[in-house]
């Protein structure tokens, strides 16, 4: 049980300076154009990133399963002009199907 | 950089965020409750996990620490787990830093806002963040991970296995919306995020969770060859 609220408290403290530890350091200063480029393109970049792991990843291997299906449709209702709303709902909706159905 | 957060920006943009974010509230609180009955599963008790969740409010580094304390692993294997996870908030924290307010300890404790949902919805394109927004909707995902997780542990019993209502879809479907108006840019971002793609997908079976996407963000660096904007 000591290593649970050691594990707790140290993801904890980690996981607070890793979020304190941007804010702080680029603080309020006006960074070099060069360093403005490269942020604005971090969105993008990052949300790439998470779209592919939180679709294809599953504890460090490649996977294609009901996750990838569901997204696909989000991605194809986008593609139709959806709204957001609806293709986030038909992503759940879409994975829970084949799921129940695999 | 920091007009948008010097406009006239009232009690109403924080509402604002919280509303938007109230379908990942949603998301949040189920996602909560399945953590609660799996910490139960595994003999945390009551309390542990409910302080887990209010003190680091992290539900991917959170599942990871479960999961590799389920596996017989230590504490220091699962707190390198969680910051491998968490190490993307560097990368947003640093994005939304300018427009942050106060000194090092004020922008210290806003920068706690920052959740992959709430920092992808506060993203105003060409590197702008509305930093209310991203406040406003942090706030109802943190009472919904919160309140999810005190149902999971105490209710682990009744609950059953919560994957098979197809949640887990939400958030990668939602960052697919979002990713699609930022190439609305076109030209550095549409290759940034390309190049994003290949690194975590190439990545993924090499390296640890949560690497493949800080790994991703050298996608980012093509800023460095001008603009074409």
């Amino acid at each position: 049980m000591t290593t649970v609220w050691i594990a707790i408290l140290g993801v904890a403290l980690a996981s607070a300076a890793i979020k304190a530890m941007g804010p702080v350091l680029v603080g309020g200063k006006k960074l070099p154009p060069s360093a403005d480029a490269v942020i604005a393109l971090l969105a993008p970049a990052l949300l790439t990133a998470l779209v592919v792991t939180q679709t294809f990843g599953e504890d460090g291997h490649l996977v294609l399963d009901a996750r990838a299906v569901g997204v696909g449709v989000a991605a194809l209702a986008l593609a139709l002009r959806a709204p957001v709303l609806l293709a986030v709902a038909l992503a759940a909706l879409t994975t829970a199907l084949v799921r129940a159905f695999s | 950089m920091g007009m948008s957060s010097e406009r006239e920006h009232g009690g109403g943009v924080y509402l604002a965020g919280a509303w938007a974010a109230l379908p990942f509230a949603l998301a949040t609180f189920v996602l909560g409750i399945s953590f609660g009955v799996l910490a139960r599963s595994l003999g945390w008790g009551v309390v542990a996990p409910i302080v887990f969740s209010v003190i680091a409010f992290s539900g991917s580094a959170q599942f990871a620490v479960v999961a590799v304390m389920g596996a017989g692993g230590g504490a220091l294997a699962a707190i390198v787990a969680a910051i491998l996870l968490n190490s993307r908030f560097l990368p947003m924290g640093v994005a939304v830093a300018p427009f942050l307010k106060g000194g090092p300890l004020r922008r210290a404790l806003e920068g706690q806002a920052v959740v992959d949902a709430s920092w992808a919805l506060a993203s105003r394109g060409g590197g702008r963040f509305d930093r209310e927004f991203m406040m406003g909707a942090t706030l109802p995902q943190v009472a919904a991970w919160i309140c999810g997780t005190v149902i999971g542990v105490l209710a682990s019993d009744a609950v059953g296995d919560v994957e098979r209502l197809g949640l887990d879809a939400i958030f990668p479907a939602f960052f697919v919306a979002l990713l699609v108006d930022e190439l609305r840019d076109g030209g550095q971002t549409i290759a940034a995020a390309l190049i994003a793609a290949v690194l975590s997908l190439a990545l993924i079976p090499l390296v640890p969770p949560g690497v493949p996407v800080i790994a991703a963000c050298a996608g980012a660096l093509l800023g460095l060859r001008g603009r074409s904007s």
